[in-house]
Protein backbone atom coordinates (compact mmCIF):
# COMPACT_ATOMS: atom_id res chain seq x y z
CA UNK A 1 0.00 0.00 0.00
CA UNK A 2 2.68 2.70 0.87
CA UNK A 3 4.20 3.08 -2.32
CA UNK A 4 3.26 5.69 -4.65
CA UNK A 5 3.64 5.29 -8.62
CA UNK A 6 6.39 6.58 -10.14
CA UNK A 7 4.82 9.53 -11.90
CA UNK A 8 4.14 10.88 -8.29
CA UNK A 9 7.40 11.05 -7.40
CA UNK A 10 9.03 14.64 -8.04
CA UNK A 11 12.79 15.07 -8.38
CA UNK A 12 14.31 18.52 -7.71
CA UNK A 13 18.26 18.34 -8.63
CA UNK A 14 20.62 20.51 -7.24
CA UNK A 15 24.18 20.66 -7.77
CA UNK A 16 25.09 18.08 -4.91
CA UNK A 17 22.18 16.50 -4.01
CA UNK A 18 18.47 16.23 -5.37
CA UNK A 19 15.26 16.19 -2.99
CA UNK A 20 12.87 13.63 -3.73
CA UNK A 21 9.40 14.43 -2.62
CA UNK A 22 5.85 12.33 -3.16
CA UNK A 23 2.32 13.06 -2.00
CA UNK A 24 2.13 10.93 1.95
CA UNK A 25 1.69 7.31 0.41
CA UNK A 26 0.43 6.93 3.99
CA UNK A 27 -2.01 9.54 4.30
CA UNK A 28 -4.73 7.08 3.61
CA UNK A 29 -4.60 5.47 7.00
CA UNK A 30 -4.89 8.88 9.08
CA UNK A 31 -8.67 10.00 9.73
CA UNK A 32 -9.85 13.23 11.15
CA UNK A 33 -12.36 12.38 13.84
CA UNK A 34 -14.36 14.28 16.60
CA UNK A 35 -12.53 14.71 19.94
CA UNK A 36 -15.70 12.56 21.51
CA UNK A 37 -14.73 9.73 18.79
CA UNK A 38 -11.42 9.71 19.49
CA UNK A 39 -10.11 6.77 21.66
CA UNK A 40 -6.84 6.13 23.46
CA UNK A 41 -4.86 3.59 21.61
CA UNK A 42 -1.62 4.25 24.06
CA UNK A 43 -3.79 3.80 26.99
CA UNK A 44 -4.94 0.15 25.56
CA UNK A 45 -1.58 -0.51 24.36
CA UNK A 46 -0.35 0.23 27.85
CA UNK A 47 -2.86 -2.14 29.56
CA UNK A 48 -2.27 -4.80 27.21
CA UNK A 49 1.56 -4.63 28.31
CA UNK A 50 0.20 -4.96 31.50
CA UNK A 51 -1.69 -8.28 30.68
CA UNK A 52 1.89 -9.56 29.75
CA UNK A 53 3.48 -8.94 32.75
CA UNK A 54 3.05 -11.84 34.76
CA UNK A 55 5.76 -13.61 32.33
CA UNK A 56 8.07 -10.66 32.64
CA UNK A 57 9.81 -12.33 35.73
CA UNK A 58 10.24 -15.48 33.87
CA UNK A 59 11.76 -13.35 30.64
CA UNK A 60 14.04 -11.90 32.98
CA UNK A 61 15.09 -14.91 34.34
CA UNK A 62 16.06 -16.50 31.00
CA UNK A 63 18.09 -13.05 30.36
CA UNK A 64 20.13 -13.18 33.55
CA UNK A 65 20.86 -17.11 32.26
CA UNK A 66 22.42 -16.21 29.17
CA UNK A 67 24.20 -13.46 31.10
CA UNK A 68 25.69 -15.92 33.67
CA UNK A 69 26.30 -18.58 31.01
CA UNK A 70 28.41 -16.03 29.10
CA UNK A 71 30.50 -15.23 31.57
CA UNK A 72 31.21 -18.68 32.63
CA UNK A 73 32.77 -19.01 29.20
CA UNK A 74 34.71 -15.98 29.62
CA UNK A 75 36.31 -16.97 32.56
CA UNK A 76 37.25 -20.18 31.13
CA UNK A 77 38.54 -19.42 28.05
CA UNK A 78 39.09 -15.20 28.11
CA UNK A 79 37.65 -12.66 25.64
CA UNK A 80 37.62 -14.52 22.32
CA UNK A 81 35.74 -12.20 20.00
CA UNK A 82 32.52 -14.99 19.68
CA UNK A 83 32.32 -15.08 23.59
CA UNK A 84 33.09 -11.30 23.93
CA UNK A 85 29.76 -10.29 21.56
CA UNK A 86 27.94 -13.06 23.37
CA UNK A 87 28.70 -11.72 26.84
CA UNK A 88 28.12 -8.03 25.11
CA UNK A 89 24.79 -9.00 23.57
CA UNK A 90 23.34 -10.60 26.60
CA UNK A 91 24.29 -7.36 29.12
CA UNK A 92 23.08 -5.47 26.33
CA UNK A 93 20.15 -7.08 25.91
CA UNK A 94 19.06 -6.80 29.75
CA UNK A 95 20.43 -3.07 29.24
CA UNK A 96 17.47 -2.80 26.86
CA UNK A 97 14.42 -5.38 28.30
CA UNK A 98 14.79 -4.96 32.42
CA UNK A 99 13.46 -1.76 32.96
CA UNK A 100 10.17 -2.80 30.31
CA UNK A 101 10.54 -6.12 33.14
CA UNK A 102 10.40 -4.07 35.79
CA UNK A 103 13.71 -4.19 37.08
CA UNK A 104 15.11 -0.60 36.13
CA UNK A 105 18.39 -0.65 38.30
CA UNK A 106 19.08 -3.66 36.61
CA UNK A 107 19.23 -2.20 33.23
CA UNK A 108 21.24 0.65 34.93
CA UNK A 109 23.99 -2.08 35.92
CA UNK A 110 23.93 -3.74 32.65
CA UNK A 111 24.46 -0.18 30.86
CA UNK A 112 26.86 0.03 32.83
CA UNK A 113 28.74 -4.02 32.01
CA UNK A 114 28.23 -2.84 27.98
CA UNK A 115 29.94 0.22 28.58
CA UNK A 116 33.34 -1.40 30.11
CA UNK A 117 33.16 -4.04 27.44
CA UNK A 118 32.64 -1.32 24.93
CA UNK A 119 35.16 1.38 25.95
CA UNK A 120 38.05 -1.19 28.05
CA UNK A 121 41.01 -0.91 25.98
CA UNK A 122 42.23 -4.53 26.81
CA UNK A 123 39.09 -6.47 28.46
CA UNK A 124 41.96 -8.62 29.62
CA UNK A 125 43.37 -6.05 31.78
CA UNK A 126 40.02 -5.09 33.60
CA UNK A 127 39.87 -6.31 37.23
CA UNK A 128 37.86 -9.50 36.79
CA UNK A 129 35.77 -8.27 39.99
CA UNK A 130 34.58 -5.16 38.13
CA UNK A 131 32.60 -7.70 35.90
CA UNK A 132 31.93 -10.29 38.63
CA UNK A 133 30.24 -7.14 40.72
CA UNK A 134 28.19 -6.07 38.07
CA UNK A 135 26.48 -9.69 37.53
CA UNK A 136 26.35 -10.38 40.33
CA UNK A 137 24.35 -7.47 41.34
CA UNK A 138 22.05 -8.16 38.38
CA UNK A 139 21.89 -11.77 39.33
CA UNK A 140 20.82 -10.67 42.94
CA UNK A 141 18.51 -7.62 41.12
CA UNK A 142 16.81 -10.84 39.65
CA UNK A 143 16.21 -13.22 41.92
CA UNK A 144 15.67 -11.07 44.90
CA UNK A 145 13.51 -8.75 43.29
CA UNK A 146 11.02 -7.65 46.25
CA UNK A 147 13.29 -6.98 48.76
CA UNK A 148 15.93 -5.35 46.69
CA UNK A 149 13.60 -2.91 45.03
CA UNK A 150 11.16 -1.99 47.54
CA UNK A 151 14.58 -0.99 49.64
CA UNK A 152 15.92 0.87 46.70
CA UNK A 153 19.26 -1.15 47.74
CA UNK A 154 19.40 -1.88 43.49
CA UNK A 155 19.18 1.72 42.78
CA UNK A 156 22.06 2.31 44.94
CA UNK A 157 23.77 -0.36 44.14
CA UNK A 158 23.52 0.18 40.50
CA UNK A 159 24.62 4.47 41.13
CA UNK A 160 27.62 3.09 42.41
CA UNK A 161 28.88 0.36 40.44
CA UNK A 162 27.96 3.06 37.50
CA UNK A 163 30.37 5.54 39.07
CA UNK A 164 33.27 3.01 40.04
CA UNK A 165 33.13 1.58 36.45
CA UNK A 166 32.99 4.95 34.79
CA UNK A 167 35.98 5.95 36.99
CA UNK A 168 38.00 2.93 35.83
CA UNK A 169 37.08 3.92 31.79
CA UNK A 170 38.12 7.62 32.33
CA UNK A 171 41.08 6.62 33.59
CA UNK A 172 42.30 3.94 31.22
CA UNK A 173 40.51 6.34 28.27
CA UNK A 174 42.39 9.57 29.65
CA UNK A 175 44.67 9.38 25.85
CA UNK A 176 41.55 7.84 23.98
CA UNK A 177 39.75 10.81 23.59
CA UNK A 178 37.52 9.63 21.02
CA UNK A 179 36.08 6.80 23.82
CA UNK A 180 36.25 9.26 26.55
CA UNK A 181 34.18 11.91 25.12
CA UNK A 182 31.63 9.21 24.10
CA UNK A 183 31.89 7.70 28.19
CA UNK A 184 31.15 11.37 29.35
CA UNK A 185 28.26 11.91 27.12
CA UNK A 186 24.95 11.86 28.43
CA UNK A 187 22.42 8.78 27.54
CA UNK A 188 19.64 9.58 25.40
CA UNK A 189 17.38 6.71 27.28
CA UNK A 190 14.21 7.89 27.91
CA UNK A 191 14.30 8.23 31.77
CA UNK A 192 11.93 5.63 33.82
CA UNK B 1 -7.84 15.19 15.38
CA UNK B 2 -6.46 12.23 13.51
CA UNK B 3 -6.47 9.13 14.08
CA UNK B 4 -4.15 6.09 12.80
CA UNK B 5 -6.43 3.29 10.80
CA UNK B 6 -3.57 1.03 12.42
CA UNK B 7 -5.40 -2.14 10.75
CA UNK B 8 -4.67 -0.66 7.10
CA UNK B 9 -0.54 -0.81 8.03
CA UNK B 10 1.53 -3.27 7.38
CA UNK B 11 4.45 -3.63 10.16
CA UNK B 12 7.72 -5.33 9.81
CA UNK B 13 9.19 -5.86 13.02
CA UNK B 14 12.72 -6.90 13.35
CA UNK B 15 14.45 -8.34 16.45
CA UNK B 16 16.50 -11.44 17.37
CA UNK B 17 15.36 -11.13 21.21
CA UNK B 18 11.72 -12.81 21.21
CA UNK B 19 10.94 -11.18 24.18
CA UNK B 20 11.24 -8.19 23.04
CA UNK B 21 8.85 -9.32 19.34
CA UNK B 22 6.20 -10.37 21.81
CA UNK B 23 6.14 -7.09 23.21
CA UNK B 24 6.19 -5.53 19.70
CA UNK B 25 3.51 -7.44 18.55
CA UNK B 26 1.39 -6.73 21.83
CA UNK B 27 1.81 -3.25 21.32
CA UNK B 28 1.22 -3.26 18.07
CA UNK B 29 -1.94 -5.19 17.67
CA UNK B 30 -3.22 -3.56 20.56
CA UNK B 31 -2.81 -0.31 18.90
CA UNK B 32 -5.09 -1.78 15.94
CA UNK B 33 -2.98 -3.55 13.69
CA UNK B 34 -3.69 -6.89 11.77
CA UNK B 35 -0.44 -7.37 9.71
CA UNK B 36 2.48 -8.08 11.84
CA UNK B 37 5.25 -9.52 10.32
CA UNK B 38 8.44 -11.04 12.51
CA UNK B 39 12.16 -11.27 11.36
CA UNK B 40 14.66 -12.52 14.03
CA UNK B 41 17.87 -11.06 12.13
CA UNK B 42 18.43 -8.91 9.26
CA UNK B 43 19.06 -11.39 6.07
CA UNK B 44 15.30 -12.93 6.88
CA UNK B 45 14.06 -9.44 7.33
CA UNK B 46 15.30 -8.08 4.11
CA UNK B 47 13.76 -11.14 2.22
CA UNK B 48 10.49 -10.28 4.67
CA UNK B 49 10.67 -6.45 3.33
CA UNK B 50 10.91 -8.02 -0.14
CA UNK B 51 7.94 -10.25 -0.28
CA UNK B 52 5.72 -8.55 1.97
CA UNK B 53 6.24 -4.61 1.06
CA UNK B 54 5.29 -3.64 4.82
CA UNK B 55 4.39 0.32 5.23
CA UNK B 56 6.80 1.19 8.37
CA UNK B 57 9.63 -1.45 9.53
CA UNK B 58 10.74 -1.27 13.06
CA UNK B 59 14.33 -2.85 13.24
CA UNK B 60 16.95 -3.60 16.46
CA UNK B 61 20.04 -2.23 15.76
CA UNK B 62 22.36 -5.26 17.02
CA UNK B 63 21.34 -8.81 15.50
CA UNK B 64 23.22 -11.59 13.77
CA UNK B 65 23.94 -12.17 10.49
CA UNK B 66 23.58 -8.86 9.64
CA UNK B 67 22.42 -6.04 11.78
CA UNK B 68 19.85 -3.10 11.96
CA UNK B 69 22.25 -0.47 10.17
CA UNK B 70 22.83 -2.62 7.45
CA UNK B 71 19.17 -3.19 7.10
CA UNK B 72 18.69 0.13 6.58
CA UNK B 73 21.41 1.10 4.02
CA UNK B 74 19.88 -2.08 2.00
CA UNK B 75 16.16 -1.24 2.01
CA UNK B 76 17.72 2.38 1.44
CA UNK B 77 19.17 1.51 -2.68
CA UNK B 78 17.52 4.32 -4.56
CA UNK B 79 17.68 1.28 -8.19
CA UNK B 80 16.08 -1.12 -5.92
CA UNK B 81 13.03 -2.55 -7.51
CA UNK B 82 11.35 -2.64 -3.99
CA UNK B 83 10.58 -0.11 -1.88
CA UNK B 84 13.49 2.30 -1.08
CA UNK B 85 11.22 4.61 0.78
CA UNK B 86 9.55 2.76 3.36
CA UNK B 87 9.46 4.73 7.09
CA UNK B 88 11.89 2.79 9.54
CA UNK B 89 12.15 2.92 13.50
CA UNK B 90 15.28 2.01 14.85
CA UNK B 91 14.33 0.39 17.96
CA UNK B 92 17.40 -0.26 20.19
CA UNK B 93 19.13 -0.27 23.18
CA UNK B 94 21.94 2.06 22.45
CA UNK B 95 21.15 5.35 23.83
CA UNK B 96 24.25 6.97 22.59
CA UNK B 97 24.02 10.58 20.55
CA UNK B 98 26.23 9.45 18.40
CA UNK B 99 24.32 5.93 17.51
CA UNK B 100 21.55 8.50 16.40
CA UNK B 101 23.87 9.71 14.09
CA UNK B 102 24.87 6.63 12.63
CA UNK B 103 21.32 6.03 12.55
CA UNK B 104 20.73 9.15 10.82
CA UNK B 105 23.18 8.52 8.07
CA UNK B 106 22.29 5.29 7.12
CA UNK B 107 18.37 5.96 6.48
CA UNK B 108 16.49 5.57 9.56
CA UNK B 109 13.51 7.55 9.62
CA UNK B 110 13.35 7.73 13.53
CA UNK B 111 15.20 6.40 16.74
CA UNK B 112 13.74 5.10 19.87
CA UNK B 113 15.79 4.33 22.63
CA UNK B 114 14.45 1.12 24.76
CA UNK B 115 13.43 0.86 27.49
CA UNK B 116 9.90 0.72 24.71
CA UNK B 117 7.14 3.00 26.27
CA UNK B 118 3.69 2.70 24.40
CA UNK B 119 3.51 6.11 24.25
CA UNK B 120 7.38 6.81 22.30
CA UNK B 121 6.17 3.81 20.09
CA UNK B 122 2.99 5.27 19.14
CA UNK B 123 4.52 8.74 18.89
CA UNK B 124 7.19 7.19 16.34
CA UNK B 125 4.20 5.97 14.19
CA UNK B 126 2.33 8.99 14.16
CA UNK B 127 5.32 11.14 13.18
CA UNK B 128 6.66 8.79 10.03
CA UNK B 129 2.48 7.99 9.31
CA UNK B 130 1.68 12.17 9.20
CA UNK B 131 4.62 13.97 8.83
CA UNK B 132 6.55 12.01 6.55
CA UNK B 133 10.07 13.88 5.00
CA UNK B 134 11.41 14.90 1.62
CA UNK B 135 13.90 12.07 0.42
CA UNK B 136 17.36 13.40 -0.29
CA UNK B 137 19.84 11.54 -3.09
CA UNK B 138 23.55 12.75 -2.41
CA UNK B 139 26.85 10.64 -3.94
CA UNK B 140 26.63 9.36 -0.43
CA UNK B 141 23.52 9.28 1.27
CA UNK B 142 20.00 8.16 0.24
CA UNK B 143 17.15 8.76 2.58
CA UNK B 144 14.95 11.27 4.74
CA UNK B 145 15.55 14.61 4.76
CA UNK B 146 18.01 14.01 7.87
CA UNK B 147 17.52 18.87 8.27
CA UNK B 148 13.87 18.48 10.53
CA UNK B 149 14.08 21.96 11.41
CA UNK B 150 14.70 25.29 9.53
CA UNK B 151 17.24 27.32 11.32
CA UNK B 152 16.89 30.70 10.23
CA UNK B 153 19.36 31.78 12.30
CA UNK B 154 22.08 29.24 11.12
CA UNK B 155 25.46 30.93 10.46
CA UNK B 156 28.14 27.82 9.53
CA UNK B 157 29.19 26.95 6.33
CA UNK B 158 26.12 25.44 3.82
CA UNK B 159 26.79 22.08 3.19
CA UNK B 160 24.03 21.76 -0.14
CA UNK B 161 24.82 24.16 -2.86
CA UNK B 162 23.17 24.95 -5.42
CA UNK B 163 21.37 27.13 -7.87
CA UNK B 164 17.98 27.19 -8.40
CA UNK B 165 16.66 23.48 -8.63
CA UNK B 166 15.45 21.67 -11.88
CA UNK B 167 12.69 19.87 -11.58
CA UNK B 168 12.61 16.67 -12.65
CA UNK B 169 9.50 15.01 -13.27
CA UNK B 170 9.42 10.39 -13.32
CA UNK B 171 8.25 9.30 -16.16
CA UNK B 172 5.25 6.49 -14.97
CA UNK B 173 6.17 2.99 -15.66
CA UNK B 174 3.32 3.11 -18.08
CA UNK B 175 4.74 5.79 -20.17
CA UNK B 176 7.97 4.26 -20.09
CA UNK B 177 6.50 0.81 -21.35
CA UNK B 178 5.01 2.95 -24.32
CA UNK B 179 7.56 4.86 -25.21
CA UNK B 180 9.67 1.71 -25.57
CA UNK B 181 6.62 -0.13 -27.97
Amino acid sequence: MAKNSAKDIEVKAFATHHVITQPNPLRKVLRRVEEKDMDDPVRRAEQALASLSGEFKDWMAIEVQRLSTAWTAVQKDGFTKKLRDELFHAAHDIKGDAATFGFPSAAGIAESLCRIIEHAPDLEKVPAELFTHHINAILAIVHENTRLDSLSVSAELSRRLRKVADDYLANVNRDRPEHLEVILAPSIAPVE
Amino acid sequence: MFRIDFNKLRFLVCDDNPHMRRILRTLLHSFGAREVYEAEDGATALEMYSHYVPDIVITDWAMPIFDGLELAQMIRQPESKGNPYAPIIMLTGHSEKRRVTVARDAGVTEFLAKPISAKGLYQRILNVVANPRPFIKTKTYFGPDRRRNTNSAYMGPERRVGEKHEVLQQPSLLDKARSSI
